[in-house]
């Protein structure tokens, strides 16, 4: 049954298994697509690192499926997003349904001049494949270790050791930082005694994916007390190979071993996808969830990512998004940290800034869980009453809540942000993400903004003449330190410039990014705007990304 | 549909964009509460509401879309 063959990978003696311990700058626990992330992205930083996990392949079902933009364009940094693209079904129209009356449907159709669409489904287990693929491009760098456990965890000084159990074993891992992406029943934060704390939610979910052999919807669907079978809410969205992910509401009684009888799911299946459609059932679960995260993301040498520091319900898609933005703005810190370029207190902002955006996803996904799940008659009432106008009202459609689907996240007024001068105002705040855009290169071919932003810090200036553009070239002289790069956007290219240029013959980078002549970006390594500037100063880019590195103002 | 017509009861979002934001604090206002002062509650926030808006002709129109929305009685 299934399409997807999920291969076994090969399980290595460690040889230093009896022997020395293993060194390394940072052990990666989890082989998931948080850990795999991280480790591709710590060797695009020249860090290597050692993967431990427990079992020998992908995931088993589908997981996590819907990735947003912003994952796909962190995804694009570490070099797999086109594969996504290719195999990902990518989706835009939403309708919601309440009884039998269809309420509303929604475009997320993004407007023209992005790299990446909002959204694409796509089983975790490929997402992983394409990640252990991409990961063995770095033999020198990424040391891929499967069945082998974690099974003690000490801090030690300027660092942390990991006993880890093999079939041939225990052996010892010494390194300086750990990265522990080893899921929501996480090992390392039980062997470091870490309270998970949060709000269990008792209603029960019923998840199938469902293979149909038939031409089918690719519209995502959601019910509101649907009138075929039994059951609160059923949400269905197509992911590739023609498997369909279905989720039924079941009420908090359910009885899982019951609802997983096959004969049982195909029944409530049937109810979905109608009497004569083909349909086979590939894979199911019932589950419960729960929102809760980790007090602090740091713990020492410890730095938590994923699931392992937070997790939420899967409506809005935040679980497996929000554990990818946790890549991007851990893996250049440690980078940083471990080339001595930055203090070990930058760590700091990346406990603050995705502490912040747990919340944000939690809120979110509590919110979701209120409105679909009412607990009194009162809660019943108003969300029967937002059903039966939104037909009519398109204000009750916002109120509808069945998943806000995963955005970028913002980090604007976090600290290491600079406030905005007067003179600003385009919409591209300090601590926002930057904008995609279309731009060619000097060799004339068609690429796109992002693709030169990611990895390194980026001083970003606008020029729209070559009397501007020298004006920046004598002003920011000396401004971008070893291992900053500096770009130019431009009209088109302009001849007698030094400064490398990214020309802008749509003007879309212009409009995005509130680009004036003069004005000036500094863009960390994770994409997300640090401080911006009218009339730049060499010693003011200074200051800004200093501050931006941990070091004390 | 008009999204509001003048004088008239406003159809599109009045929340500008913070919807979630209302109805959370809506959901907290009766948390605790049994269902006669939910149900209380309730009538007061409306009292306090239809001041608030003023326009005798508006809330006419929202009590009768209100009344409209109503599903007709079990026979």
């Amino acid at each position: 049954m299934g399409t997807y063959q999920h291969v076994r990978f090969a399980y290595r003696t460690a040889p230093e298994v009896g022997g020395a311990p293993l060194r390394r700058p940072v052990a990666v626990v989890g082989a998931g697509p948080v850990g795999l992330a991280a480790a591709i992205d710590l060797a695009l930083h020249g860090v290597p690192s050692v993967v431990l996990d427990d079992n020998d392949s992908v995931s088993v079902g589908s997981r996590a499926i819907c990735w947003s933009k912003r994952t796909l364009e962190i995804f694009d940094r570490l070099g797999v997003a086109d594969r996504m693209l290719a195999k990902g079904v990518t989706w835009r129209i939403g309708r919601v349904f309440h009884r039998d009356r269809e309420l509303y449907c929604f475009d997320l159709l993004p407007e023209g001049g992005h790299k990446m669409p909002a959204f694409i489904n796509l089983q975790q287990y490929y997402v992983e494949q394409y990640l252990v693929e991409r990961a063995l491009e770095f033999p020198q760098l990424i040391d891929l270790r499967w069945k082998h456990r974690v099974a003690a965890l000490r801090p030690a000084a300027g660092g942390a050791a990991l006993e880890v159990d093999t079939p041939d074993g225990r052996y010892a891992v010494q390194a300086d930082w750990v990265l522990a992406a080893d899921g929501a029943r996480s090992t390392l934060r039980g062997l470091l005694g870490l309270p998970f704390e949060g709000h269990t939610f008792e209603e029960k979910f019923l998840i199938a994916d469902v293979q149909i052999g038939a031409d089918f919807p690719s519209d995502r669907r959601f019910w509101f007390e649907p009138v075929f079978g039994q059951g609160q809410s059923v949400l269905i969205h197509r992911q590739p190979d023609n498997i369909f992910r279905i989720d039924f509401q079941l009420g908090p009684d359910a009885d899982a071993d019951l609802e997983m009888q096959p004969e049982r799911v195909m029944r409530r299946v049937r109810g979905v996808v109608g009497p004569d459609v083909p349909c086979e059932l590939d894979w199911c679960s019932v589950y419960s969830f729960r929102c809760a995260r980790l007090d602090r993301f740091v713990h020492g040498r410890v730095v938590f990512v994923g699931d392992s520091a937070h997790v939420v319900s899967p409506f809005g898609a935040r679980g497996g998004n929000g554990g990818i933005q946790d890549v991007d703005n851990v893996c250049w810190k440690l980078a940083q940290v471990l080339a001595g370029r930055a203090p070990e207190r930058l760590l700091e902002s990346y406990d603050a800034e995705r502490v912040h955006g747990a919340d944000e996803n939690i809120r979110n996904s509590r919110r979701t869980t209120a409105f679909m799940t009412p607990k009194t008659g009162t809660e019943k009432l108003f969300r029967d009453g937002v059903l039966a106008l939104a037909h009519d009202y398109p204000f009750a459609r916002l109120l509808v809540n069945s998943g806000r689907l995963s955005r970028p996240c913002s980090l604007e007024g976090l600290p290491g942000f600079e406030g905005d001068g007067a003179d600003l105002d385009g919409p591209m705040r300090p601590g926002m993400p930057c904008l995609d855009a279309p731009v060619t290169g000097g060799d004339g071919a068609p690429d796109w903004l992002l693709r030169h932003l990611g990895g390194h810090f980026t001083v970003l200036s606008f020029a729209g003449d070559i009397g501007s553009l020298q004006r920046l070239e004598s002003g920011l002289a000396g401004a971008a330190p070893d291992g900053v790069q500096m770009l130019a956007v431009t009209p088109q290219l302009l001849p007698g410039g030094t400064l490398q240029q990214l020309v802008d013959a749509e003007g879309l980078v212009r409009s995005r990014y509130g680009g004036a002549d003069g004005v000036t970006y500094l863009i960390r390594p994770d994409q997300h705007v640090t401080a911006r500037w009218a009339r730049p100063e060499a010693a003011a880019v200074g200051r800004a990304w200093r501050r931006s590195l941990g070091e004390q103002p | 549909m008009n999204a509001s017509a003048p004088s008239g009861l406003r159809r599109d979002d009045g929340f500008g964009g913070r919807g979630d934001d209302f109805y959370e604090l809506l959901m907290r206002a009766h948390e605790g509460l049994d269902e006669a002062r939910s149900a209380a509650l309730n009538a007061r926030c409306l009292l306090l509401l239809a001041n608030q808006v003023g326009d005798i002709e508006v809330i006419r129109q929202a009590l009768d879309a209100a009344r409209a929305s109503l599903a007709p009685p079990a026979q």
